[in-house]
């Protein structure tokens, strides 16, 4: 059964337009994982979820309560972690968990037991006294979590958990979302990281452009794609005419596919490849037409390829094409209330 | 030991709208006042700036005839009550900042994710604290002002000046919180207060009265909403409390107590209908 459902949702900031007919089920008792390139419309499904945005169009329902008809109802029953630590440096961790538990109105015994609790899973002890502008951004980090889990929510919704934070406090979230997943929690992640998607997801999918393009279990859209991938590189800082006719080399070369010019990895030619004779041919064809390899690497499909297969283009070039068609001020405008 | 940390066992007794309400406010508002507790310089600073005013001003014109200002009233008196006005009314203007500084942060978007009963507990905390720390910084110069010799109200007197400060804050809180909504950032909110508050007393009857001002400005002081608080209060501080009694001089024509508090309430009334939509709107 789904826990989250989305229809057709239509959201637009000024004249650049985020998310545009997104369809997405999320079912109960899973962590999903919602990838896509900066921009591609991950933070607004995120935010519009979490009631703090109203689509322009759409419908959105959370274990069945239409979220934009019973927007208090479906507070009660999420958490919401956002990319941004929005902490009171005045307060200490203690004083912020107390107050977000009152506006959840828990009893205030059950708030100091939850603080209990999470103090003792997110290992709090030495500094949820202390206010909380002395925190290192893993702290931060681990008590916006507490305040997410406290009130202890059906569904926990993450956006980019683990930006900017070192490998131990990644690794430490990255447990935590495991063992809330095998108690029951439903978690909705959005990441730009790969790794992040590819290590914690059951489910997943990915955003472009404002819609979902791939959807499914991470292993399977990957094993769906078949073949492996090839990083090529014929100089190892190339220039894009020569890597263009490279490129129209191997295009023409039986069981070489899928050829794209990575120009953010010193334009590289990424490629898919049937099998080890079509990787033989192709370096035959190379020496032929005397084209010296520089380097050439093999690899299985990433979720990174299962996007390229989509889109064709990397999840890089995408963020990069994103970022100038951005209208940032009228995102922020959107995100202050 | 394993501890669950998705669930926990939880009160399941209904609880009344009011309940979750008061529970919301106080929260919000406890966080004010320990914002406050641990960041007094703003308190201490709302309480200093208005003594140097009454000190320094109180002094400038100490030699002035007494039969100068109007009912015989010493400057010092005669300052006094629009010192008071003044405290009230710049702490009341900054109420608007702690509000835009959550919305900056995001902080904001943690209090709206959360299933408060009602998002006006927002507004109804932020006016508590203000309206505490205005009455407080008042008090102080009301003290300071009767060690100068500056005179005490009586027992209704006192409340007279405790109502008209209450629907003046209560006023310029809603204006504060209003533009903490409408402007993009602290820094024009910053700029929004600067330009307001000082023209402001000038243009009242704060310092001089309107006998003094050339008529322009004597006009503009007539209509100024500040004093509209400042003359009951000074009425207050010059003898027994008769709000039938003509307290102000204007150039369109004379003004009792009760007129007065009538504009007041009337401005305070004004301004929350007049910024409720756009709080429905930014807290929708």
């Amino acid at each position: 059964m789904a826990l989250i459902e989305i229809e057709n949702l239509v959201k637009s900031y000024g004249k650049v337009c985020a998310l545009n007919g997104l369809n997405l089920n999320v079912p109960q008792a899973t962590l999903y994982g919602l990838l896509g390139p900066n921009g591609a419309g991950k933070t607004t499904t995120l935010r519009i979820l979490c009631t703090l945005l109203s689509p322009d169009s759409g419908h959105v329902s959370i274990a069945g309560i239409d979220i934009l008809k019973h927007p208090i109802s479906v507070r009660k029953i999420l958490g919401y972690v956002a990319q941004e630590v929005a902490i009171d440096k005045i307060l200490t961790g203690r004083e912020l968990l107390q107050l977000q538990g009152n506006l959840y109105h828990m009893h205030y015994s059950d708030i100091d037991k939850r603080i209990r609790e999470l103090n003792l899973r997110l290992d709090m002890f030495d500094w949820i006294d202390r206010r909380c502008g002395s925190y290192s951004g893993g702290m931060r980090r681990r008590l916006d979590l507490a305040c997410g889990l406290l009130h202890s929510p059906t569904l926990l919704i993450l956006d980019e958990p683990t930006v900017g934070l070192d490998i131990e406090s990644r690794s430490s979230i990255w447990e935590l979302l495991v063992e809330l997943k095998s108690q029951g929690t439903t978690i909705l992640l959005s990441s730009h990281y790969l790794e992040e998607v590819e290590a914690l997801a059951d489910q997943m999918a990915i955003i472009d452009g404002g819609k979902v393009i791939a959807e499914g279990d991470p292993e399977n859209l990957k094993n769906q794609l078949g073949g492996d991938r090839v990083t090529l590189r014929v100089r190892e800082f190339s220039d894009e005419i020569e890597a263009q006719s490279v490129r129209n080399i191997l295009e023409s070369i039986q069981g070489v596919s899928q050829v794209v010019v990575n120009r953010l990895q010193g334009f590289s030619l990424n490629l898919v490849v049937d099998n080890q004779a079509a990787v033989n041919r192709m370096r035959e064809r190379l020496e032929e037409e005397n084209v010296q390899v520089f380097s050439l690497s093999q690899s299985r499909p990433s979720l990174d390829d299962v996007y390229l297969q989509a889109t064709g283009r990397t999840i890089m070039d995408a963020e990069m094409e994103v970022l100038k068609q951005r209208d940032t001020k009228a995102e922020a405008k959107n995100s202050m209330r | 030991m394993t501890h669950s940390i998705a669930t926990t066992s939880q009160g399941s007794d209904e609880r009344s709208l009011l309940q979750d309400l008061a529970q919301e406010t106080y929260a919000l508002t406890k966080r004010l006042f320990l914002q406050l507790l641990r960041r007094p310089s703003t308190l201490i600073a709302g309480i200093l700036q208005p003594l140097i005013w009454l000190v320094l001003f109180g002094a400038l014109f100490s030699n002035a005839p007494n039969d100068l200002l109007p009912s015989g009233l010493t400057y010092g008196k005669f300052l006094g009550a629009g010192v008071i006005v003044f405290t009230a009314f710049s702490g009341a203007l900054n109420a608007g900042l702690p509000v835009m500084f959550d919305r900056e942060f995001g902080f904001l978007n943690r209090l709206l994710v959360a299933p408060l009963r009602s998002r006006s507990s927002i507004i109804l905390s932020s006016v508590f604290y203000i309206t505490t720390i205005s009455l407080l910084q008042s008090f102080a110069i009301m003290g300071t002002s009767y060690g100068l010799g500056y005179g005490w109200p009586g027992s209704a007197g006192l409340l007279l000046v405790v109502f008209t400060l209450l629907l003046l804050v209560f006023a310029v809180t809603a204006l504060s919180l209003g533009l903490a909504f409408a402007l993009p950032g602290h820094i024009e909110l910053i700029a929004v207060i600067f330009v307001a508050n000082l023209p402001l007393l000038f243009a009242s009857t704060a310092l001089a009265p309107i006998s003094f001002m050339p008529s322009w400005l004597g006009w503009l002081a007539a209509i100024n909403p500040l004093t509209f608080a400042i003359e009951p209060i000074r009425a207050a501080y010059s003898g027994p409390v008769d709000l039938a009694m003509v307290v102000l001089h204007a150039p369109y024509g004379d003004v009792t107590g009760f007129g007065c508090l009538f504009v007041l309430i009337g401005i305070t009334v004004g301004l929350f209908v007049l910024i409720s939509p756009l709080l429905n709107r930014k807290l929708a």
